[in-house]
């Protein structure tokens, strides 16, 4: 394991901010969830780290053939929050995130994944929504890797960011590395900002500026957290990025 | 006086649209505002409402007493402006209800009134639709999305009863509805907007193209909007002058 501190030519790096992770480096190890053959495993990340912290939470995963992995992220929380995830699947296993980041002031959030399709006819499928303000960065790293014999993989990517003010940055990076001929792999990004003429009528209507925003921005992140199977753990996530949300409206 | 144009100018985008418009609304009266296609009437609609883009260049709007230039366009709405949309605008992933409530309760939270919980403002909100004949089912939906033309009309209409506003400007609410949904709509219109003796002052805007509406909403005075200014006033009866001869003939003579 190398002791270096990253710097901004490698790429997985390259959006990070690397003074705020100076601070935590070097980092503990990564955690490793292995789902057993025909397993389905849950796992979520709610990063709120404090104000001016740092958080770099990795990820290994090993899904074995058969078995499924759902992973919920919210990534709210410090000066820098990255989280990355590394994943190999099994044959015909499935791997499915869901994650939002939310960020304000001068917060670099990210997530970053690598998801190999090591054998055949595995699927996997990434939704992430970001809403940044400010001069918050938020960035999406997704590389997507099928082996050679991974014939009849199907892999999706959905990225969208919402830019509440004109001085943030959103970055979406998809990467593809494909050694089999039949694959699927689709991928969506897109960068908006509130609808204004949605702003106008809420207005006409009665709603003050933070509430419609709040409102418009809950619906566009609303479905990330709605998969997550506890209750009381889906509450939990959609109360923390609706008290973030209305933090930055 | 409920509402008080005078000299009214603006522009959208440095253009000049409306040019020294004055009209006058008494609380209790319906008035209608007819006017051939690029006249303003929209436009008019949107200024009151204090759309963004809408610069007033010139002249004033008094809205019971208070300057409406002077507020926002959510504060407008709260003082008892509602607005029905010529285009409805579409809200993906927000219901109708959730939406609803929400502005009725910040316009209640904006006049000091206590807010409605859950239960009241289902009742209310069902109370609303019937009247308007539009099934409960639509309210549960997202806002505008995937309505007919007509079925936005009506679900505008919803809106103005749970709202219950003081002045109602309705821009074209008549177009893109069937004979039927028109009377419905009308007889929704006067249900909810008729000043009843005893109750509230209210008072209306009709913008339309059509005679057909005002068969069902009588209108005590009727406006020709030309150019950007009310270029010719009169009683219900010039309503049917302009059906039957045109703007370009009304408003030459
Ligand atoms: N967003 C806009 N930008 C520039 N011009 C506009 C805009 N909206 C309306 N106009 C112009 O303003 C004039 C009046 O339009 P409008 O108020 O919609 O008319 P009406 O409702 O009477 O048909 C038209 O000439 C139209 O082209
Ligand atoms: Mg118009």
């Amino acid at each position: 394991m190398t002791l270096a501190l990253p710097t901004r030519r490698q790429e997985e790096w390259r959006y990070s901010d690397l003074d705020a992770l100076a601070a935590i480096w070097p980092v503990p190890a990564p955690t490793r969830i292995d789902v057993a053959a025909g397993d389905i495993a849950h796992h979520h990340l709610l990063q709120d780290a404090g104000e001016g912290a740092a958080a770099v939470h990795d990820y290994v995963i090993d899904i074995a053939d058969g078995g499924r992995c759902d992973f919920h992220v919210l990534n709210i929380g410090g000066k820098f929050g990255r989280v990355t995830l590394t994943v190999t699947l099994g044959k015909g296993a499935h791997f499915e995130l869901n994650g939002a980041i939310i960020g304000g002031g001068d917060q670099v959030l990210e997530i970053i994944s690598s998801v190999t399709h090591a054998q055949p006819d595995a699927t996997s499928g990434q939704t992430i929504r970001s809403i940044l303000g400010g001069h918050a960065t938020g960035s999406y790293l997704g590389s997507i890797n099928v082996a050679r014999d991974a014939q009849r993989t199907d892999a999706f990517q959905s990225v969208k960011a919402m830019l509440l003010d004109r001085t943030t940055t959103a970055n979406a990076k998809p990467e593809l590395e494909i050694y089999a001929d039949d694959v699927k792999c689709a991928h969506g990004a897109t960068v908006g900002e509130l609808d204004k003429a949605a702003l106008f009528y809420m207005a006409s209507r009665g709603m003050d500026p933070a509430t419609a925003k709040t409102l418009l921005l809950q619906a566009f992140v609303a479905g990330v957290f709605g998969a997550v199977p506890d209750e009381a753990l889906r509450e939990r996530f959609e109360g923390a990025a609706l008290a973030r949300l209305e933090a930055l409206v | 006086m409920m509402l008080t144009i005078e000299n009214l100018s603006n522009e959208i985008d440095g253009k000049a649209i409306l040019k020294g418009l004055s009209l006058s609304i008494k609380a209790g009266e319906i008035h209608a505002i007819m006017g051939p296609n690029g006249a303003g009437k929209s436009t008019l609609a949107y200024t009151l409402g204090g759309r963004p883009g809408y610069e007033v260049t010139g002249g004033s709007a008094t809205f019971e007493g208070a300057d409406l230039f002077g507020m926002e366009p959510h504060e407008r709405a709260a003082a008892g402006l509602f607005l029905g949309f010529q285009y409805p605008v579409e809200i993906p992933g927000v219901s109708n209800l959730q939406f609803l409530r929400e502005s009725l309760n910040a316009q209640r939270r904006a006049r000091g009134e206590k807010e409605l919980n859950g239960g009241e403002f289902i009742k209310l909100a069902k109370e609303k639709a019937a009247l308007l004949g539009l099934d409960m089912e639509m309210l549960k939906r997202p806002v505008n999305v995937g309505f007919s033309g007509g079925e936005k009309k009506r679900a505008e209409m919803v809106h103005m009863g749970i709202l219950d506003p003081k002045l109602a400007i309705l821009d074209e609410t008549d177009s893109g509805l069937d004979i039927d949904a028109l009377k419905i709509v009308g007889a929704g219109i006067n249900a909810i907007m008729r000043q009843k003796p005893g109750g509230p002052d209210k008072a209306v805007l009709l913008i339309t193209h059509y005679q057909r509406l005002l068969d069902y909403v009588r209108p005590d005075h009727v406006h020709v909007l030309a150019g950007g200014r009310i270029v010719k006033s009169g009683g219900p009866e010039l309503a049917l002058e302009l059906e039957r001869e045109g703007y370009a003939e009304v408003i030459a003579a």
